[in-house]
């Protein structure tokens, strides 16, 4: 196994023709009662079609907004951003993306099966079309068998896992995952990953995906970001080159240890800035 | 809860039926001098005095372990109850009853409490017991408090004007149906759901309006404030004058009444669905009326429900009152204010008694379509595991 490492200077990092996410110098300041809060600053970052990239960082570095502005679920109050050459609004129309939020928000009076298939009743898909497309996407997070319970009848971990079939569900070509795993046990989390994995694989996905883990990042990712809070920004950008269809096996490789030694050491650096 | 503590009702039941052995069941008939009736005359009222010793010293000694205890004690009490009543009407103790058929009276108390008390802590597995339990508690109660009323009023001589007892106002009811069936058709099923359905109704349209337009909500929320501050009593003439003697002034009333409960709570309601839940739906680009159906409605109906919840009590006690300021000759509150002019009390009280069973009816309905339609609401869904 090759493993090629290239560290980008973000500020000269080429936008590709296959730019699926172009951000340019963006940043969101919140206005709040207690004065302004710098939530992002000067981020710069292009996603690639088929990349599979990950956000790591401390509590409060941005993540979560930055995933929201991809989503066009906050409005950036400086620099730019595209979707698929077009803005997060346009593309949000295009329903572009699959979102899975840090919680659940599973809708209560809707089965699990009827939750899945939110989404497809919104973009209006006929009927069979859309027990289909639950049964497969519950299938692929293995809740076959739970189509008729409702989410307060399912685990924590179980609701997330409904509300990732939901996002897949509709097969957008674009993954944005806030933390998906971020309430599951270990065992589960490594078999969700493998599954998100073989998926992504398979299907040419490009997935932005944030999570804690440095483990997690390193495995799953062709692109690792790793940000720094106050104010949020990206401090290195991580290439990995690991086989598409790789194994949990790859965590014992020298590399893998390499990448996550180096994720470390950016998340300490970003920690000493704070300080 | 240790059985030794609630025991002692057993024991004040014993010393209670024992004391009325002794004491005089009756006062001194003014007439000739002599009192009205003793125990030993009545042998259903000794065998049950004597019942209520030997069953409260058992169960004292004993302990009340068992739900058929329980159900013992009952079977007990409601014996004694109606030898109390047979002791009033059939032996002339009505108008005189004396310290020892009050002493009885307290005897019985004491094991309908421990009796019901028992049946309260019953659990079971079987739906179909539990149910049953649960269902004999709060009639048992009723029942007990119907009997307290009979024998209260009775056994005191009050004047059937200041208040009649439930058995007159039973046969009251039960033999003028017809009356009763006519006032019911014209207040309930003409006035009060009419107006019921067309307030609840134009509220909950103007709420999803109010709600769309912001002008709206700051200048007709304060408005409707101030609507439903009015006094319906000053309401219900004008309306009378608008609209006319029958029942369609009452329903104008009732839809006073009921619009605003109606409109604030659907306001709120739509704003209850949580910032990720709109986030969720903004992702699938879902438009304007498709998340008002399929989350922000959806999330409004607790709220929703709680609103049609209060408005059917307010709607009933809005159609009688407004019946009072002129009215056909016919309806409910038309009744009560005509019989209470005529000292018909009995016939007020079975219209109270025909208007508090609607009121029941109409509550248990709107609660019951409320469990159906939101059975996935955290307060019902603890009751399903
Ligand atoms: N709506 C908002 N209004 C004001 N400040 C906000 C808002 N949303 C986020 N912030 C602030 O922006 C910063 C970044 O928040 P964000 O949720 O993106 O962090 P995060 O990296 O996702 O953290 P975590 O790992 O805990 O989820 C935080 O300081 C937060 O307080
Ligand atoms: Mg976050």
């Amino acid at each position: 196994m090759t493993l090629k490492q290239v560290v980008n200077n973000v500020a000269e990092m080429p936008a590709s023709k296959d730019a699926v996410v172009d951000i340019k110098n963006l940043s969101l300041t919140f206005q709040t009662a207690d004065g302004p809060v710098y939530a992002l600053s000067d981020v710069d970052l292009t996603i690639n079609e088929g990349d599979f990239v990950s956000f790591i960082g401390p509590s409060g570095c941005g993540k979560t907004t930055l995933l929201r502005v991809i989503a066009d679920l906050e409005k950036p109050t400086g620099g730019d951003i595209s979707i698929n050459g077009v803005s997060p609004e346009q593309a949000r129309e295009n329903r572009a993306y699959g979102y899975v939020f840090q919680a659940p928000a599973l809708l209560p009076w809707r089965s699990i099966e009827r939750n899945v298939t939110l989404p497809l009743e919104i973009m209006e898909i006929s009927k069979e079309e859309r027990i289909k497309r639950a049964h497969d996407a519950l299938k692929l997070v293995e809740l076959n068998g739970f189509e008729k319970k409702f989410p307060w009848q399912l685990s924590g971990g179980m609701q997330q896992r409904a509300s990732i079939a939901r996002a897949l569900s509709f097969d957008a070509d674009l993954l944005l995952m806030d933390e998906p795993f971020g309430a599951l046990d270990e065992i589960v989390r490594d078999h969700l990953n493998e599954q998100l994995l073989k998926l992504w694989a398979r299907t040419n996905k490009t997935v932005a995906f944030v999570t804690h883990s440095i483990p997690e990042a390193v495995y799953l990712s062709t692109k690792i970001v790793v940000m720094s809070p106050r104010p949020g920004r990206i401090i290195d950008v991580i290439e990995t080159d690991f086989p598409r269809d790789r194994s949990l096996d790859i965590r014992e490789t020298p590399e893998f240890l390499e990448i996550a030694h180096r994720v470390r050491e950016g998340l300490r650096a970003g920690h000493s800035n704070d300080e | 809860m240790t059985p030794m503590k609630l025991d002692k009702f057993c024991l004040v039941g014993a010393i209670a039926a024992l004391l009325a052995l002794i004491f005089p069941l009756a006062g001194i008939d003014p007439d000739t001098g002599k009192q009205v009736a003793f125990v030993g005359d009545i042998p259903g009222l000794a065998i049950a005095m004597a019942l209520c010793v030997i069953a409260g010293a058992a169960f004292t000694w004993l302990g009340v372990r068992t739900v058929i205890s329980g159900a013992v004690i009952l079977a007990v009490a409601v014996f004694g109850c109606s030898q109390a009543i047979a002791t009033l009407y059939d032996y002339g103790v009505a108008g005189y009853a004396g310290t020892g058929f009050w002493l009885f009276i307290i005897s019985l108390w004491a094991f309908v409490w421990r009796g019901i008390d028992v049946i309260a802590n019953y659990r079971s597995l079987e739906m179909a017991k539990q149910q049953a339990a649960n269902v004999i508690v709060p009639v048992a109660f009723g029942v007990w408090l119907l009997f307290v009323w009979e024998v209260v009023v009775s056994g005191f001589g009050v004047p059937q004007v200041l208040l009649p007892p439930p058995s007159m106002i039973g046969v009251r009811f039960v033999t003028s149906t017809d009356i009763m069936a006519a006032d019911f058709y014209q207040t309930f099923v003409k006035a009060v759901l009419s107006g019921y359905v067309l307030g609840c109704g134009s509220a909950f349209v103007m709420a999803i309006a109010v709600d769309r337009v912001p002008f709206l909500k700051r200048g007709l929320l304060p408005l409707g404030n101030m609507v439903s501050a009015l006094p319906i009593i000053g309401v219900a003439p004008i309306m009378v004058m608008w609209f006319g003697f029958d029942w369609q002034s009452k329903a104008a009333v009732i839809v006073i009444m009921t619009f605003f409960p109606m409109l604030v709570n659907t306001v709120t309601g739509l704003n209850a669905a949580g910032k990720l839940e709109r986030d969720l739906m903004a992702t699938y680009a879902s438009g304007y009326w498709s998340t008002l159906f399929r989350l922000r409605l959806p999330a409004a109906m607790p709220f929703v429900f709680n609103a049609l919840k209060i408005n059917s009590t307010l709607a009933l006690i809005g159609a009688i009152v407004a019946e009072f300021f002129g009215t056909p000759i016919v309806g409910m509150g038309f009744r009560i204010s005509t019989e209470v002019g005529r000292m018909n009390i009995d016939m007020v009280w079975a219209e109270i008694a025909l208007a508090a069973l609607a009121g029941t009816v109409f509550y248990g309905a709107v609660a019951y379509i409320e469990r159906k339609a939101t059975s996935w609401h955290p307060s019902f869904r603890v009751r399903r595991h």
